[in-house]
């Protein structure tokens, strides 16, 4: 019998088990996925949570729902990977493997930044990227009278690059739902040259922040949080006021990646970026936001990844050469408040762009176009979430690599 | 587009990055570290080379990653290449500017 440890059993990890239960024979291969939390939560939703347009039930359920059947589920914190032995060590027994898939993500570590998880943590410094940030944040915007609003990216890469924006359209619509938009003050500030950094996309879409009042403070490396104070400071000793600061603390793979000493700076794994093997070891894959792939750090990328994946294990049991076929695809929808939402697809050597999506002149969505339709895409997306991506059926029309029918490129990127 | 620098022609993006490194050389370098205001030093160069060698790696560039690899205080980073460090400095050395995401 031979072994199959996929180590995480969020979104990546879940749907390569449910893939791999299908093409591998039982009587051969024994898969096993470990996963410290019993919960699975459904990350996109974290957005939504503050603004109290959803409820906590419908962001979390129990992992093993989504677990199927024939495949071992580990509920323990995984100590270290030992991949010379092929060997990982949880905490209270030893896994061996023939082959090994990483699906352990990437977290936030506010301690990473000089004053962010401090006393004021959750008490007027917030994260929207944990489940338990973006339920205090909740409770807190209930409350909140008013002020200095900054929303701020400390580092790239995030987990879902547009969130943070995101964030910044629906506190508008919050706040002036609220009656109380006069009495907020929005600013985005951000490491980069911009809300929005892609020629296309800055087009496109700068309107946004100017019909909304959204100020914006770009190439912005913080240094550290003056808790004090409420003030942030970057390494040019320029500062922003607030209030109330929405942060994204600096993401990085976890932290069991660095214990194996498989990672880079950022405890991400080095991965192949087109057949998604890890660059060290040949029997060691990497899925989702755990590799170190100049892809989107996003849920559509690991869905997409999961596809290609699948084949390249089968390929590699084998022993036929891996498939190079991951192009960075990634798909995301963006809310823009007020019941509409833009809808943007794009991979490696392509930016988003207008058109429709996902039949070519047809639609029903719309690229990089606000639109009604796209919210309720983002909607529907939550049941498809759980019902189609977890469980790892297809997605109808939607490809892995990406479709440039229907798609309005006039240049490529280099 | 096409671009002049130290009179040879090379490709450069819409924000004047070197779309071919093979085109770089170190006049070129001087050059657009001229046009942001920067007189490149020994030290300056030290940064360009560890930046070169990073890339060529295929490892992706990051203020982090400056900071873990100790090549440089990021405050010293901020004083040679004012301005956004990382991406004036990949500019300087002919290299795509650190990646995001729209």
């Amino acid at each position: 019998m031979k072994n199959l440890v996929i180590l995480g059993a969020g979104t990546a990890g879940t749907m390569m088990a449910n893939h791999l239960v299908r093409v591998l024979p039982p009587e051969k291969w024994q898969i096993t996925i470990v996963d410290q939390y019993k919960t699975h939560y459904y990350q996109p939703g974290f957005l939504f949570l503050p603004f109290d347009l959803y409820k906590p039930k419908q962001v979390k359920k129990k992992g093993k729902k989504f677990i199927p059947k024939g495949v071992r589920y580990i509920n323990e914190k995984i100590e270290r990977i030992f991949p010379d032995e092929n060997r990982v060590e949880l905490e209270s027994q030893e896994l061996s493997y023939d082959i090994l898939i990483i699906a352990t993500g990437s977290k936030i570590y506010p301690e990473e930044v000089e004053g962010m998880k401090g006393p004021m943590w959750h008490k007027n410094i917030f994260d929207f990227y944990t489940y338990e940030g973006a339920l205090a944040l909740r409770n807190y915007l209930r409350e909140w009278q008013g002020g200095k609003l900054v929303v701020h990216i400390s580092e790239m890469p995030i987990k879902c690059p547009v969130a943070p924006l995101e964030f910044a359209f629906l506190a508008d619509d919050y706040f002036k739902r609220k009656g109380m938009r006069d009495k907020v003050d929005i600013t985005f500030v951000t490491p980069l040259d911009g809300a929005f950094t892609k020629p296309r996309a800055t087009k496109a879409l700068h309107y946004l922040l100017e019909t909304k009042h959204i100020k914006e403070v770009p190439n912005f490396d913080i240094e550290r949080v003056d808790y004090e104070h409420n003030k942030i400071i970057d390494y040019a000793d320029r500062e922003v006021e607030y209030d109330l600061l929405v942060t994204v603390p600096p993401n990085l793979g976890d932290a069991v990646i660095e214990r194996s000493g498989m990672g880079d700076d950022m405890n991400y794994v080095p991965t192949d970026k087109a057949t998604l093997q890890s660059k060290a070891y040949e029997n060691v894959f990497v899925i989702g936001d755990a590799s170190n792939l100049p892809a989107s750090k996003a849920g559509s990328v690991a869905h997409f990844e999961a596809e290609i994946l699948t084949e390249n294990i089968q390929r590699y049991i084998k022993g036929q050469p891996l498939k190079k076929e991951f192009d960075g695809h990634a798909n995301c929808f963006i809310e823009t408040g007020g019941g509409k939402a833009l809808l943007i697809d794009f991979n490696y050597t392509h930016e988003p762009v207008e058109g429709t999506f996902p039949l070519p002149g047809v639609g029903p969505l719309t690229l990089l176009k606000e639109s009604r339709t796209n919210h309720l895409g983002k909607l529907a997306f939550r049941w498809i979430y759980w019902n189609l991506l977890l469980p790892g059926r297809h997605i109808p029309l939607v490809t892995a690599t990406m479709s440039e029918a229907g798609k309005h490129f006039e240049t490529k990127e280099s | 587009m096409e671009k002049v620098i130290a009179n040879i022609p090379v490709k450069v993006n819409e924000q004047g990055y070197l779309l071919d490194f093979s085109q770089w050389n170190e006049d070129i370098a001087r050059e657009l570290a001229r046009e942001k205001g920067i007189v490149l030093t020994d030290e300056h160069w030290r940064i360009i080379r560890y930046l070169q060698e990073k890339h060529k790696a295929d490892e992706p560039l990051s203020i982090r990653g400056i900071k873990k690899s100790g090549i440089i205080p990021i405050k010293e980073f901020y004083r040679l290449f004012p301005g956004g460090p990382l991406k004036v400095a990949s500019l300087i050395a002919g290299i795509p500017k650190p990646k995001s995401c729209l």
